[in-house]
């Protein structure tokens, strides 16, 4: 079976997976702040307009609700929410060096590559148009991971930590057309609760610190003498 | 028959370095006697090589010396017939390379009868390489090739560099003769015996294959200079006569290359596709690394030794992408990419070659070996600049010549991962292609800057602009070897054909299709998958230029009128106000800016408040990151390690005589 | 394979390449004039690219004293090398014998052969100007070349052929197939085309600045029929890339047999498909800004990402285990 004898709308999900994998690379990418809010709204909308495709496809009615849910909590409340944060953060327009992008980033293309090599054999077991997705809602994960551990700034780690539960919910669409809706709308709230809780938390950090470089963490350990020396 | 002319190509490089020792005085003997045998040897080598390539049988003899109980065999099949081909060809040129270019050492006294010597003994030791069917006499070869080299690196030991290029040389040659004498060990120990045939026939468990192969590879890997222990070669190549340096990139790289593929697919037999994947990775890495330090360079010999580098990479990526798919049992795709490999490693001599002969060329008339030094040298030195242009586009892979078939056939190999079962080589292959390809347009820019600020421009210093005509024998070396370049890339179908009889003998599959349609095409999987038809590439390239020409060239006077340089109006233009080789590689080095070590300093003095600059100073070394990051962590272990053990050296008799006496106790405890 | 060479199929190619030659300079000149039209200012006339090569080529040529015969072969060599890239490429019809001459690997390999002796020409006779041109122009294609044959592999991979006449007829026999590698791989191929053809954001054609030129920069001493040469190879080149985006990725209309009312319908569908391709690249130009040179490398990066993303989509997510 190849890609040809799919139907139009079973190519456009695989498409919409694609390029959701392609944002994961964009947020990776991007240093900029507002713009990397902007692609984790956009990987939202794909995300939603993906869950509404398979819901169409598949014929689960419940799956749009889904969709409807991602639409409004993903590719708008939460970029919204972020947004207003750093505006009044004041750190809309500020420049966040990655240390060698381009290693970053072909970093993140082996993770793409050790996500299908994980996926590959529970592909085997599935019979659904969808499963080859599998690997890339892993590997949208794990970039998401990725984003956290080479970025500095708390705000960036907050938008890898949000894409990566971005890739959660796309793994249990495409691999099981979705979750019980208990389950769903539980984790919807629980995210939404944590956008909340980390908006507190960076006005605590900054306050704190002076700043929102997570690095700047360290000096708050035991022995501080020991990494300033180290800096 | 091609056995005895094989042999009969040894006792004449052996002959070579005889008549060599009445050198010392008359430089003459070296002239006309030691470069006329080595003339004959690579004769006799390459005619026996492609003879046996076109039969395609195997022949062997056993040579009356050696241990009474192993005495030496010789063999001689396809395998060894395409390296004896390669030495063959690249002897035969520098035999008639050598008489001119050691014209410059009549006076100065030089160490002719050395010269002369090892260069003999050096190729005898390569032949006998290729030609050896036991462990025991590849070994002996082996070393007479080393160490001979080794006293053609220290021939300029007057210089204090030379002398720790040549120790490092020594000493890592041997490190990777130990790891090769141990893997030969391996399978000596489950064949039971140390003639190849025994090997050949010995029963491996995989881990044991697996050792013996790391082993192989690590040793062999050495000489051929693969990243990370390369090392040696940049260092060693350069400081060795011209010649010599052609001889040693061109031809015992191929030798270790020769080794590796012996050792892998003949001798342990069966492989794991593991294996591949190091090979492959190893490989691509020491391509693009080996490009990238090349692109830095401004010694031109330098600069040619770590493209050797790069050129041994692909070739082992080539190689690599071989045991991937016979070890998961593709036998017909792995044909395809060891002859891939095989014919980018005979590619690889002819090119290489040319370009150190030509480099040799160009630093005997100029006395100069930085290229920042030398510009304008296509006018002065024509023969030398086409000749280098044709290697220049031959090893930066351009169409029609053979750098570019065979990277071509190394790409098609990579487009049939497709067929493999497992997704991550699917993957890999493909992405090790892409390495290849920015390696290749890496090599252009490389050899755009070597060949621009050498031989185009306006000379850089008094000798360059100087710089006249040389002897007919160095021309006609380097034209041979450019005809051959150009042959082999234009008719690839011939290359390939004789190749193919390789994965024949190795594996039992040659190749099936790729040159079933003829002469004219070369289809290595089948004509609907790819086809490629170098004569009429050339035949397009021609027609087109003499259009353009026949149709746009005016006739007459008025075609062409000299002028001075636009100069934007301010006053003549100097040599000195070109660009340079280092601000040519500058974008590079910024946009890859990690994989160097830089140390750049600038020292600016000023006046009027710093708006006015007086004086610049730059200076800027690039260094490769493997001294700092593997050498020096191992130096200095080993001399931590030296420093504990020399605590043992108290100095005192008594304790001395203590050592004796417990360590008699210990043996009288054991044997008890 | 002898039976590719039939007299129809060279005939095609001949007349095909001849096409090509003569409408480079068309596809310049019309994106010119949309870029005038946005701009507001008043375009020059379609056959004014035609104009500026005769009179080129009437005139005399002035070489500086220290030009090597390389630098008077340079420009035939070059022209002749992308003549024979446009050779292979299927402009009106699939059935192209010269596309098994040379396959898609080829292609970049006359690309190559082309900017190797448009550089050492730059270099030629020694001015900063071309040294400058020469080390930009290798440096930023050797990060664009590995884009592109990574392009080239997810087609290849995908049409299981690397033969460019075999692929548009494999993707064209497809129908309307939505493959994430193709869009990736088209996405990638775009920003390659701007940064080889030297265009907006990479390079200008129009300028002569000396900070932000590159392929002018190396051409700076040629004149009469030299530079013409040089220039309306330039322009083949636009065309080269121009016509592969619309030829692999929309080969709607192609002709895949050989009669008079295929090919013609071939010839108006490639007219209709280029023209939207310059009206398209002409607000690209407009709306953007020239990129500092350093940043290029990012902008090809990216376009090295987006192959590498295709040919894993092609892998992950289309071929069945």
């Amino acid at each position: 079976m190849t890609i040809a004898q799919y139907s139009l709308s079973e190519q456009a999900v695989l498409i919409l997976a694609a390029l959701v994998l392609f944002t994961s690379f964009a947020l990776l990418a991007q240093q900029r702040m507002l713009a990397s809010i902007h692609v984790f709204a956009w990987q939202g909308v794909l995300v939603a307009a993906s869950t509404a495709m398979i819901a169409g496809v598949y014929d689960k009615h419940h799956l749009y609700f889904s969709a409807l849910l991602t639409m409004g909590l993903k590719a708008m409340l939460m970029p919204w929410m972020l947004r207003r944060l750093v505006e009044r953060l004041g750190i809309a327009h500020q420049v966040e060096t990655v240390v060698r992008p381009a290693l970053v980033l072909l970093g993140a293309a082996a993770l793409v590559v050790f996500s299908y090599y994980v996926a590959l054999p529970i592909e085997k077991l599935s019979s659904l148009s969808t499963r080859n997705t599998i690997a890339i809602s892993m590997a949208v994960v794990l970039i998401g991971m990725l984003m956290m551990v080479a970025r500095r700034q708390a705000v960036s780690q907050v938008v890898g930590f949000m894409s990566m539960e971005n890739g959660l919910f796309f793994a249990a669409v495409v691999s099981t057309h979705g979750m019980p809706m208990v389950v769903e709308l539980g984790i919807a709230f629980d995210v939404l609760v944590a956008a909340v809780l980390f908006g507190v938390f960076f006005f605590q950090i900054r306050d704190s610190i002076e700043s929102l470089d997570v690095d700047r963490l360290n000096r708050l350990s035991e022995n501080s003498e020991i990494t300033g020396v180290r800096e | 028959m091609a056995l005895n002319l094989a042999l009969a190509a040894v006792l004449a490089a052996l002959a070579s370095a005889g008549v060599s020792l009445f050198a010392q005085r008359r430089i003459a003997v070296l002239k006309y006697l030691a470069f006329p045998f080595l003339l004959l040897s690579g004769l006799c080598a390459a005619v026996a090589g492609g003879m046996i390539l076109g039969d395609g049988d195997v022949q062997s003899a056993q040579l009356p010396f050696g241990l009474p109980w192993l005495p030496w065999q010789v063999r001689l099949d396809v395998l060894s017939g395409l390296f004896l081909l390669i030495i063959g060809i690249v002897t035969f040129a520098v035999g008639l390379f050598g008489p001119g270019y050691v014209s410059e050492y009549e006076h100065g006294g030089h160490p002719l009868v050395q010269l002369g010597v090892f260069t003999g003994l050096f190729v005898a030791g390569m032949q006998l390489v290729v030609l050896a069917n036991d462990a025991f006499m590849f070994m002996i070869a082996w070393e007479l090739m080393s160490l001979s080299s080794y006293f053609l690196v220290v021939f300029h030991h007057e210089q204090a560099a030379n002398r720790r290029a040549g120790f490092l040389y020594l000493l890592m040659a041997h490190v990777g003769g130990l790891a090769i004498l141990l893997g030969y060990g391996v399978l000596a120990t489950f064949g039971d015996g140390f003639s190849f045939d025994a090997m050949r026939a010995a029963l491996l468990s995989p881990l044991w294959a697996s050792v013996a192969f790391s082993l192989a590879f690590f040793g062999f890997g050495m000489k051929a200079g693969l990243v990370p222990l390369h090392a040696w070669l940049p260092e060693a190549h350069p400081v060795a006569p011209s010649h010599i340096s052609a001889l040693m990139s061109g031809v015992m790289l191929k030798v270790a290359i020769y080794g590796f593929v012996r050792m892998t697919l003949d001798l342990i037999g069966d492989v794991q596709w593991g294996w591949g994947v190091a090979v492959l990775l190893i490989g691509s890495i020491s391509a693009l690394l080996g490009i990238l330090y090349a692109m830095q360079q401004n010694d031109l010999k330098r600069l040619l030794a770590y493209s050797s580098i790069e050129n041994v990479g692909v070739i082992f990526l080539g190689l690599g992408m071989a045991l991937v798919f016979i070890g998961t049992g593709h036998q017909g795709l792995g044909a395809i990419a060891l002859v891939a490999g095989l014919f980018h490693a005979f590619n690889h001599a002819l090119f290489k070659s040319l370009l150190f002969l030509g480099a040799g060329n160009v630093i005997q008339r100029t006395h100069e070996q930085n290229i920042e030094r030398m510009g304008g040298l296509l006018t002065r030195l024509p023969y030398t600049g086409v000749f280098f242009l044709i290697g220049s586009m031959s090893i930066a892979s351009l169409p029609p010549f053979n750098g570019f078939a065979s990277e071509w056939l190394t790409f098609q190999a990579a487009l049939q991962a497709g067929a493999l079962d497992n997704g991550v080589l699917r993957i890999l292959i493909p992405f090790t292609a892409a390495m290849l390809a920015l390696t290749g347009a890496l090599s252009v820019a490389c050899f755009v800057k070597a060949y621009g600020v050498a031989f185009l421009g306006q000379p850089r210093s008094r000798r360059a602009r100087h710089a006249r005509a040389t002897a007919w024998g160095m021309r006609g070396a380097q034209g041979l070897l450019a005809l051959l370049c150009l042959l082999a890339g234009v008719l690839p179908n011939v290359m390939v054909n004789l190749l193919s009889t390789i994965p024949k003998l190795l594996t039992g599959t040659g190749l099936q299709s790729a040159t079933v349609h003829g002469w004219l095409w070369l289809t290595p999987v089948s004509s609907t998958v790819a086809s490629y038809s170098a004569p009429l590439v050339l035949l397009g390239i021609l027609v087109a230029w003499g259009l353009a020409w026949q149709l746009l060239h005016p006739r007459g006077a008025r075609a062409v009128r000299r002028g001075a340089i636009w100069d934007c109006g301010f006053g003549p233009l100097n040599a000195r106000m070109q660009y340079t080789g280092t601000s040519f590689s500058m974008p590079l080095r910024r946009i890859f800016s990690p994989v160097w070590r830089i140390e750049e300093k600038v020292d600016r003095q000023s006046e009027a408040e710093g708006l006015r600059v007086s004086r610049l100073a730059h200076q800027m070394q690039v260094h490769d990151h493997s001294w700092a990051a593997l050498y020096e962590p191992i130096g200095r272990f080993v001399l931590l390690a030296a420093r504990r053990i020399a605590l043992l050296q108290q100095g005192n008799i008594r304790v001395y005589i203590a050592y004796s006496f417990f360590t008699l106790l210990v043996l009288l405890w054991l044997i008890s | 394979m002898a039976d590719l060479l039939t007299l129809n199929g060279w005939l095609l190619a001949l007349l095909q390449a001849a096409l090509f030659v003569a409408g480079a300079p068309l596809l310049t000149i019309w994106v010119k004039r949309n870029k005038c039209r946005l701009q507001n200012r008043r375009a020059p006339s379609l056959l004014q690219p035609y104009r500026d090569l005769a009179k080129l080529f009437r005139k005399q040529v002035v070489l500086a004293e220290n030009a090597s015969p390389l630098f008077r072969c340079a420009p035939y060599i070059v022209f002749a090398a992308t003549v024979l890239a446009a050779a292979t490429i299927p402009l009106l019809s699939t059935n192209l014998p010269t596309a098994a001459i040379a396959d898609m690997i080829v292609l970049v390999g006359f690309l190559a052969v082309g900017r190797f002796f448009l550089a050492l020409a730059g270099m030629d006779i020694g001015t900063a100007f071309g040294g400058m041109g020469a080390s930009r122009e290798v440096s930023l294609s050797s990060l664009a070349e590995p884009a592109m044959l990574m392009v080239i592999f997810t087609l290849a991979m995908s049409a299981q052929s690397t033969n460019l006449s075999s692929v548009v007829q494999y993707l064209y026999d497809a129908g309307l197939v939505l493959r994430p590698s193709l869009l990736f791989a088209l996405l990638g191929l775009l920003l390659v085309a701007v940064a080889e053809s030297g265009r907006i954001p990479v390079d200008n054609p129009a300028t002569h600045l000396e900070l932000t030129m590159v392929h002018e920069a190396m051409i700076l001493e040629y004149s009469g029929r030299h530079l013409a040469l040089m220039e309306w190879a330039a322009q083949l080149k636009l065309m080269i890339f121009g016509v592969l985006i619309v030829n692999i990725f929309f080969p709607w209309g192609i002709a895949t047999e050989l009669s008079a009312s295929a090919l013609f319908i071939g010839l108006l569908a490639v007219t209709v498909k280029l023209s939207l391709i310059g009206v398209v690249l002409a607000f690209a130009e407009t709306s953007l800004a020239k990129m500092r040179v350093f940043l290029v490398p990012q902008f090809l990066n990216l376009a090295f990402l987006l192959a590498l993303l295709g040919a894993l989509s092609h892998i992950i997510l289309e071929v069945d285990i």
